[in-house]
Parts: structure tokens; sequence; C-alpha cells
């Protein structure tokens, strides 16, 4: 993938509330994290963690009763929350652009798909309409809509799943955006569909170098698209790192809980480790580790005081206070010590092929 | 699980549901399946949304009446029964938990309610304090508080609306519960829960499930065996295990080759194998063939040597 050490994209200490009429909902509760030209950022976690308002707030789409209380969103440095309507407008669908969840709704019903495609060309790049179908031609094409000459004016309710979710795709990158932020894109299709769709924006995205931020909760897709993950929980981010040090080395317990409680096609077994209980109420968000409640590894600082960020290697940090020096060792969900075991053969293999090089020593905190 | 003694307890044959039948858009959602389910197992049903799954499903429990074939429950032929007690009782018998938990439960009655509707109607109940006694022993049997039966639908999340709809399955002490899609519309991390849930009391309260899903994943866990449906056909059956690990129909290899995998290494090795219909279209007639013991694959006379070979290769026992 082509990635570069320049961050595109840097949110700092993002905080966003809610007023409801049952009071004021903490959605977003300080969120920092940067997204780096040609990357894809993963954005894990369960619906109401804030995944899709941290991405909704980069690009100005939060809703009337959404109050940004604090932080920043940095885009080539402007912030993004302090931008005007007309900015705003200049930036959706032309520098940032956005693939919804479901390709049923996001498309516009009574208008040629053609005329979708070419739309932004049209708006943001004041092309001529000849000028922009032909592109918006070449771009079906580019998405993998067979026949698509001949497809050009039809309708979405001609399409099936896959295809209006190419569709949607061809919208979005129409204008080569320099974010591309994915919002469950694949959750409505099915798994040989969804299949297609994912090498669709791999591939697109080696020939834009987009950058992208995916958002979903199937950690599998996760595995399979992302190059760095951050796993949200309750408005917070509370681990991450690169896709294998989530995966094979993940620090903190509702990590361990996500990716034990997934069967893959080789669990076998009577339960599956699962995590109790529900996630909180931000209307009123409990003091301490929000996660503290249904977390069997909690210590008693978990429900006095939040843990910060602990680092565990230069692209890897998770918020739990089982990083902290004093902190008791607990040994993680036999799943975990699985991946860790894996983890450990891998950096292994890796230390072996960088021999030759000047050793970069990786802290080993097990 | 020993299947020469096991007991069935649904048999289906040949079952046909059209949709639009003579008209210039005639469906067939089901066209001609046939599987039998065994007592106190687990049987999945896995494809793709317009295979078929919910249809059968649906078709099983008699929400539409079959086009054609034939339905046994405990040996009793369902598709025509005209025997009103017996029809009852098979309603009673046979329940479902539906995919969502948003729509399935009537807004405007009390969970309470909700759960003792089929109690009511079966007259379970000797009093109104055996009917509240019974409520709540059901909240409480599937994780939830008793007082919990004062409130209404809204008042809870996906998972607990979930449990609601089971402990309304659980009401009329049912030997059979079709479960059509049950958590795909909750969290990863509640998923869980009520999987282990459904588990627990399949053992507690020995029954028989068929589990409808398209995450191949949870399919495979939870079942002990597997039918996978395309078009309206069933391609290929087999023990969870062996359909997963020894896929031998092309659809089925191509299906579980697009499931992704939570381990970055795997997925970044992962080649997806493409599908080519050509086992599965044309006009030969095919029907399931018993290739390996308990493997059963569609398959056409003149296409049964090739399954066989693949099965040798793939280490099974052929038949």
């Amino acid at each position: 993938m082509m990635e570069s050490n320049e961050n595109i994209l840097e949110v700092e200490n993002l905080k966003i509330n809610f007023k409801t009429y049952a009071g004021t909902v903490k959605a977003i509760r300080d969120v920092s994290f940067n997204l780096k030209k040609g990357e894809t950022l993963a954005i894990v976690g369960e619906s109401g963690s804030g995944k899709t308002v941290t991405t909704r707030s980069i690009m100005g789409l939060l809703a009337n009763n959404a109050v940004v209380e604090g932080g920043t969103v940095m885009f080539h440095d402007q912030d993004v929350l302090k931008m005007t309507e007309k900015q705003l407008q200049d930036l959706r669908g032309a520098k940032i652009a956005q693939i919804f969840q479901d390709p049923m709704t996001s498309l516009d019903p009574t208008m040629r798909i053609g005329r979708q495609i070419a739309e932004p060309l049209m708006v943001h790049k004041g092309m001529s309409k000849a000028k922009a179908m032909a592109q918006a031609l070449d771009m079906m094409k580019l998405v993998g809509i067979t026949n698509a000459e001949n497809r050009i004016n039809d309708y979405p309710h001609q399409f099936s799943g896959g295809m209006r979710q190419r569709i949607v795709i061809a919208i979005a990158l129409i204008n080569y955006p320099e974010i591309l932020i994915a919002d469950e894109p694949t959750t409505a299709l099915d798994v040989t569909i969804q299949a297609q769709i994912l090498d669709l924006m791999r591939e697109l995205q080696n020939k834009i170098s987009t950058s992208i931020i995916f958002i979903t909760h199937d950690l599998g897709v996760v595995a399979g698209m992302a190059d760095r993950v951050a796993v949200m929980y309750a408005g917070k981010i509370v681990e991450y790192g690169t896709v294998d040090e989530i995966f094979y080395n993940p620090k903190h317990p509702y990590t361990w809980g996500l990716l034990s409680s997934m069967p893959t096609l080789e669990t076998n077994g009577d339960e599956l480790p699962s995590i109790p209980g529900t996630p909180p109420d931000l209307l009123d968000p409990p003091t301490g580790d929000a996660f503290a409640p249904r977390n069997s590894y909690a210590l008693k600082i978990d429900t006095e005081k939040e843990p910060p960020f602990f680092k565990v290697s230069d692209t890897h940090y998770a918020a739990t206070w089982l990083l902290h020096p004093d902190a008791p060792k607990v040994t993680p969900p036999v799943q975990i010590v699985a991946r860790q075991k894996q983890f450990a053969e891998m950096q292994k293999k890796l230390a072996a092929e960088k021999l030759s090089h000047p050793v970069e020593e990786e802290e080993e905190r097990q | 699980m020993d299947y020469h003694n096991a007991k069935k307890v649904l048999e289906v044959s040949h079952l046909k549901q059209y949709f639009n039948v003579g008209k210039k858009d005639e469906v067939k959602a089901v066209d001609d399946i046939s599987f039998d389910i065994y007592e106190g197992e687990t049987f999945g049903l896995v494809g793709e949304s317009g295979s078929g799954k919910t249809t059968a499903g649906r078709a099983i429990i008699h929400l539409y009446t079959p086009t054609s074939g034939s339905i046994k429950f405990h040996g009793d032929e369902v598709v025509g029964m005209k025997d009103k007690t017996k029809m009852k009782q098979f309603r009673r018998d046979m329940q479902m938990i539906f995919q969502d938990p948003y729509a399935s439960l009537n807004p405007r009655m009390k969970v309470r309610d909700i759960i003792a509707e089929g109690i009511d109607i079966n007259h379970l109940a000797k009093s109104k304090e055996d009917r509240d006694k019974r409520v709540a022993e059901l909240l409480e049997t599937v994780g939830l508080n008793r007082d919990h039966g004062s409130r209404y639908p809204h008042e809870f999340s996906g998972g607990q609306r979930q449990r609601i709809g089971i402990a309304r399955a659980l009401a009329v002490e049912p030997k059979f519960i079709i479960a059509d899609e049950p958590i795909s519309a909750l969290d990863v991390s509640i998923q869980a829960q009520v999987v282990n849930l459904l588990k627990q009391l399949q053992k507690e309260r020995h029954l028989t499930y068929l589990f409808i899903a398209h995450d191949l994943s949870m399919v495979k866990y939870i079942s002990d065996r597997i039918g996978v449906l395309h078009y309206g056909r069933m391609l290929e059956v087999g023990t969870s295990d062996e359909v997963y690990n020894h896929p031998l129909h092309d659809y089925t290899r191509s299906l579980l080759s697009a499931v992704p995998i939570p381990d970055p290494e795997y997925e970044r090795t992962r080649t997806q194998i493409g599908y080519d219909p050509k086992y599965e279209q044309g006009d030969k007639a095919r029907k399931l063939v018993e290739i390996a013991e308990h493997h059963w694959v569609q398959a056409s006379p003149d296409e049964i040597p090739m399954y066989q070979e693949r099965a040798k290769k793939e280490g099974l026992k052929v038949l």
C-alpha cells in the first residue's frame, strides 16, 4: 500500500455532545487520532460507541442538536469544525467523500445513475455535462459495472445491491478524494458480494492513493482491509495500533472480548466467550473506565479514575490500567493468548529477516 | 451425534414454495428441497439473500401454504392438515424467533402480555397468578429481570428485545424452534450472549433448532448439520465440520472462501474462489446424492463420479 508518514487528517481532543429531551448525551468523549496519506484506518466498535459521529464531524455533517464541546479536526492546516457552510460544500464530495451503509437508500431513486455519478464533477469542477458523463462512464467501467454503456441511463432500482454499492463508490471516487470515509459499506451485502466490493476498494485505493477511514463492527473485514485499527468504546478510543498489533497483541480487555467473542470457522466448543452486560448510557457516563462494569479484569482504580493511554510500541497504545507498571499480572482469555503466541512467532521471523540491518528493538511488555 | 438411531423430528421432502404461480413474474423461491432434522440437533440453513432460506423457514412453520411437497412433523403430515386440534398442537410445538427485534414485538403491548399471548391462546395458565408466575420464570430464564414484565418494548435494547422474543417462543413449551437470523441485528458483543443463551436453552429443554443465517462463522459454530441453499435449491447437506472443512460443491467452496476471518495473516494470503454455476444450471435433473456418509451434494447421475473423486481427494470415506 502507498503509505507515507504525512498526516492528512489530525483529530485532536474531539468532544461532541448531543442535546436531547432526556439530557445531554456525551457521544464523543475526547477522541484523538490521525490519518496518514494512502493508509486505511479502521474504526471498530459497537453501535453507539461513536464511530459514525466521529466521521460525521469530519464531513461537517453533524445533526442540528450536536454541540462540539472542544477539539479540532485539522485537514490540511484547516479546522473543519470552524469552516463555513460554503467551505464545507467545497470539501464534501471533492476532497472528502463518503460511502454509506445502505446502497438502497443512498442513491436518488428518480435520477439516472450516469447523471448521479457525473453530478459531483459538474458541481465541484464545473465540468460540462457531456464531459462529465464521459468520465462517469469510465468510472462505471472502473468499478466493474458490466455493460456500462447500456446501463448509464438506468435507474437505481434496476440494479442489484452489490451493483448499487459499486455505483455509490463510483460517485464517491469520481473526484479522486483525498479521504474516503466508508461507513459499514458492506454490512448490507452478502459475503460473496462483500468480498467483491472489498477487493474493488483495495484496488481503487492503490490506483488513486486515497486514504480510507473504514468504519465497521466486523473484525473479519478489518483484518483484511486495515493498515491501522482504532477500537472505540462508549465515545472513546480505547486502543489503537497497526492491524497486526491489534489482532495478535491486543492489550485492552474490550479488544480481548471483541476478538474472542467472534467465532472463526475453526471455533468449536460449548460456550462462546461473551462480554456480559450492555454498553453504558452516555447521558450519564460512569466515572472511571466506562468499560469497567463489563470487564472481568477490572481493577479497583478502574471505577475511580479513567485510564490514560499507555504505550505498548511506537504505534500501539491502549487505555487500560492493566498496563500500569504497578498493575497485577493477568492472563488474557485463551483465544488471546493463542493470538499473542502467533504474534511472538511473527516478531521472531521479522527479527531474523532484519538481522543484517540495524536492529530496531521492540519493547516486550507481556 | 449418532444419526442412525436418532429420531427424525422434521421431514421435509420435495418442498416447493412458488409465488405468483402461473403469472409472468412467477418466483420459485424454494424449488424442491428435501432434508430431515433430528431430535435435539441444530440444523443450520445458510445462503445468500434471495436463496430462499427465510421462505423455507416460513413454509415449514406454515406461515405460507406450500405450493407442493410434504412437511412431516413427528411423523404427521402438516401440509393440508385438516384436524384443528392437531394444527393447534403443531402451532404450539413449533415456534419462531425473528430477525428484527424492533419489528417483531408489538410496541403497544407490555412485555408481560407479549410473552403471555401464547399462554393465553393455549389456556396454559390456570389462574392469573399462574400466568404471572410463568412469565416471571420465563423472563429469568432468558436473563431478564422479573419486573421487566410491566415495561414496553421500546424501553429495551436490541439484545434484551431478542431475549423477550426468545421468552415468547418458549412460553408455550415448544419442541422445535425456527430462528431466522436471530442475531444479525445485534452488536458483536451481544451476539455471543444470545447464541450462548440459545445453546443453553437447547440443552435444558431438549429443543431442536432450525437456525437460518447468512453469517457463516456463527452458523458453523451453532449448528450440528448444515444445508447450503442457492436459488431455492439445496446444494449440499452435511455435518457442519464436514461442509466447512471439506466442501464438495463449487458454490459452497466459493461461499466459504469469501468469509472474512479476523486474522490479518490469513486475510493477506486468502484467495477467493470464483463461482461458475455450471453444476447448478442447465436442464439436467439433479437431486441430492449421498457422496460420503451423511454428506449430500446435488448432482445429476453423470456428475456423481466427479464429486466422489473430490470427496476422495478431501480424504472422505466415499460411499
